[in-house]
């Protein structure tokens, strides 16, 4: 890998940084008097980014030869042999990230305006948007590890401050600290990678890892890149460490939204994809990856089947979905290209989805419960239309993305041979299943039947979620999402139409990325046999949701499920797998610990300490003040002396 | 010569001094007891360097009469002291400095 310096355009390509950095600072720094402007500002600098990311990329274009530009901004730590400058690569892989990150980011800015006008911090929530999008430009432009590692720590923070946005929820604090440590696990591992890097090839930049890789052996791939996927495990919420994604949505939702299309979950698939000549060192690592998301893939799948809330099962979905890309990363070349394609088209219907979600809960009072929709689609026509197009583009119709983006992945699982192809493709097939029957699901329960909203129903049901009692005056009156909501919309549905075909027809994006990732072995047709099943798939399993949530009425209150039903509904066990595995273990060990220091440690001291003031408590009786018991003593001690020399010399 | 003799009232004497010590409260008899010893050991010092045809001893017993007259300045002064403050002159009766 050899990479041009920056010249012309790309010399100012440090701009994509300090407009979000700036945003953020001036918001938070700012403070109240920034209130009355604070969110246009906020909206103006992701904007500006994505614009200059627009020229980048075209200039860009322009190169016919080389396209890996890197731009040296400064040394950061030169230390003798340790040296870490801060630099920008900008390349076909992470330019397509920038304008992820910075288009979707922004619009979801644009969306936040509206969302959140009534809510009186609207201004340090866009600060904390604006520096989450900055930590992620961070991430995708770093060109060394050290970099990448500073904007993977930005992303953990500002997804922190932003779930735990509305901290005055006890839920929501709890959450924001359990995204934090699941993150930190994770974390750990990519740290351990940077410093097995260091250790065995001396220098932590892309270009000198991935130049010393090939020599490295398998043994250093395996360990590196097994350390890489638990990183990528823990920000991208898969097995074992996916807890915390449903959790999250305790946030509100445009950062839902943010962090599940844009940034902070595409952030693993990223590091796989970069890290692609050191996965390439490894079968065994690749295998790792591969059933990582496979397994993910179908466990998110079974969990957005259960669930209510329809952010929960939208987060269930993100979970099934990254699972899909680590897959295809996982498969090597073979799969890479069509990862990242799947999570550009993902990003553009999963942020219409939540977003569509978002105006949703918007109309109906933040109400979350699914079973409390129902009939909203004449209600809420924009809301409902551009639900549907990214509604469609997720389960894989065509022509929409997901159908084209989601097809080669399976595909390539498919074709990877043997039993494990055999496998990893089954899960991948039956995902596309599970995906179209839980989708389907909900938007029966959201858009169709009768209005349920104003029916009694179980605690938690029809009243607000601030548990204050309803008054009459604010009964609940579903209504469509102003302009500023509903534009970000309509421009993601376009997006979730067209993305995934302008990606994959004549191989557009694959050809783009090859310098960076390689060339798939095989050239995928837009009709495969794996493929074609599970579009089969996909329609019985919609028809399936239809006999049972469209056809009949839906019940206010959730009956009882059987237990897959409740297990899913239950995260399928993840938390109680946390629990019972590691925290109990860990508050015995503590615990013990605690007993032993108190009981052990502490006894042995306090029980030489107390014998010893006890027993001076007991001698000093002998000072008695009468002096002429002293001169007793005195004469008894010289007679005892006097004996004693008696007896030594006789 | 034997010192048999002078040894023994040597003893006799400090042991006087010595049960004077103990059993007499008065701080003045208790200073006379005192010297007593003193002087039973100045007696010893005496006799033993008679016995062993040397000066040694007897320079000892002036040292002692020396030590013991500066002894009682000292003592009689302090005694002054806390006959002044307590209006008694009973050792017993000066013992607040205990435990």
């Amino acid at each position: 890998m050899t990479t041009l310096a920056a010249t012309g355009v790309f010399r100012v390509s440090w701009l994509l940084l300090a407009f979000p950095v700036f945003g953020a600072a001036v918001l938070l720094l700012g403070g109240r008097r920034t209130n009355r402007w604070g969110h246009l500002l906020g909206v103006a600098m992701p904007l500006a980014a994505f614009v200059y990311g627009v020229i980048a990329f075209f200039t860009l274009l322009g190169h016919s030869g080389n396209r890996e530009i890197d731009l040296h901004m400064f040394s950061w730590i030169p230390v003798a042999a340790f040296q870490v400058n801060i630099g920008l690569l900008i390349d076909p892989l992470s330019i397509v990230f920038v304008l992820l990150i910075t288009g979707v980011g922004s619009l979801i800015h644009i969306y936040s305006i509206g969302y959140m006008a009534h809510d009186a911090e609207r201004r340090r929530f866009f600060g904390y948007l604006n520096l989450f999008i900055a930590a992620m430009l961070l991430l995708v432009l770093s060109d060394n590890y050290l970099g990448l590692y500073a904007g993977w720590e930005g992303v953990g923070l500002a997804s922190y401050l932003l779930i735990g946005f509305w901290q005055f929820k006890p839920s929501a604090a709890v959450a924001a600290k359990k995204a934090f440590i699941a993150n930190r696990i994770g974390d750990a591992g990519l740290s351990l990678a940077i410093m097995l890097m260091f250790a065995e090839f001396g220098t932590v930049n892309f270009t000198g890892v991935f130049g010393s890789a090939k020599s490295g052996g398998s043994g250093v791939g395996l360990a590196l890149g097994l350390l890489l996927l638990l990183g990528a495990c823990g920000k991208s919420a898969q097995l074992p460490l996916q807890s915390w994604l449903l959790d999250a949505m305790e946030g509100p939702t445009p950062v839902s939204a943010l962090i599940h299309a844009a940034t902070m979950v595409t952030a693993g698939v990223y590091l796989m994809v970069r890290s692609n000549p050191i996965l390439a060192q490894s079968a065994d690592a690749r295998m790792a990856v591969a059933i990582v998301g496979a397994v993910t893939l179908l466990f998110g799948a079974i969990i957005a089947c259960g669930k209510d809330d329809i952010k929960k099962s939208l987060a269930g979905s993100t979970m099934s979905q990254i699972g899909y890309m680590m897959l295809g990363a996982g498969l090597g070349p073979a799969g890479y290209a069509f990862a990242i394609a799947h999570l550009l088209a993902h990003g553009f219907f999963k942020a219409g989805l939540f977003l569509g979600a978002g105006s949703v809960m918007h109309g109906m009072d933040d109400e979350v419960n699914m079973r409390r929709y129902g009939g909203l689609w004449r209600i809420m026509p924009i809301t409902f239309v551009t639900f549907s197009l990214a509604y469609l583009a997720i389960i894989g119709i065509p022509p929409f993305s997901g159908f084209f983006t989601k097809d080669p992945i399976i595909d390539a699982a498919w074709e990877s041979g043997g039993t494990s192809g055999w496998l990893l493709g089954g899960a991948a097939i039956i995902g596309a299943g599970v995906t179209a029957f839980y989708m389907t699901r909900m938007m029966f329960m959201t858009y169709f039947g009768a209005g349920r909203w104003e029916e009694p129903g179980a605690p938690g049901g029809a009243e607000p979620r601030t548990g204050q009692p309803q008054s009459h005056e604010h009964a609940l009156h579903p209504h469509e999402s102003p302009a500023v909501m509903t534009w970000p919309m309509i421009i993601l549905a376009i997006g979730s139409v067209a993305a995934g075909g302008f990606l994959i027809v004549n191989s557009r994006l694959v050809g783009f990325l090859a310098p960076v990732i390689g060339t798939p072995p095989t050239v995928h047709g837009l009709w495969t046999w794996p493929g074609g099943i599970a579009l089969i798939l996909v329609v019985l399993a919609a028809g399936l949701a239809w006999a049972m949530y469209g056809r009949v009425p839906v019940p206010a209150v959730a009956p009882r499920g059987s237990f897959v039903t409740v297990a899913a509904r239950k995260d399928l066990y993840g938390d109680a797998f946390n629990e019972s595995v590691l925290m109990r273990p860990g508050q015995w060990l503590t615990r013990l610990s605690v007993f032993f220091d108190s009981r052990g440690v502490d006894g042995l001291v306090n029980t030489i300490a107390a014998t010893i003031g006890g027993s001076s408590g007991r001698l000093r009786r002998v000072q008695t003040g009468f002096v002429r018991s002293y001169a007793l003593s005195m004469l008894i001690g010289a007679v005892l002396l006097v004996a004693g020399l008696l007896v030594v010399r006789l | 010569m034997s010192p048999a003799g002078y040894v023994f009232l040597a003893v006799i004497l400090f042991a006087i001094g010595g049960i004077g010590v103990l059993i007499r409260r008065n701080a003045i008899i208790i200073f006379l007891c005192v010297e007593l010893m003193l002087n039973a050991c100045n007696l010893a010092f005496v006799a033993f360097s008679r016995l062993h045809g040397n000066l040694d001893g007897q320079v000892v017993a002036f040292f002692v009469m020396v030590v013991a007259a500066a002894e009682v300045v000292v003592g009689l002064a302090i005694l002054m002291a806390i006959y002044r403050a307590r209006r008694s002159a009973s050792v017993d009766d000066a013992n607040l400095l205990k435990y």
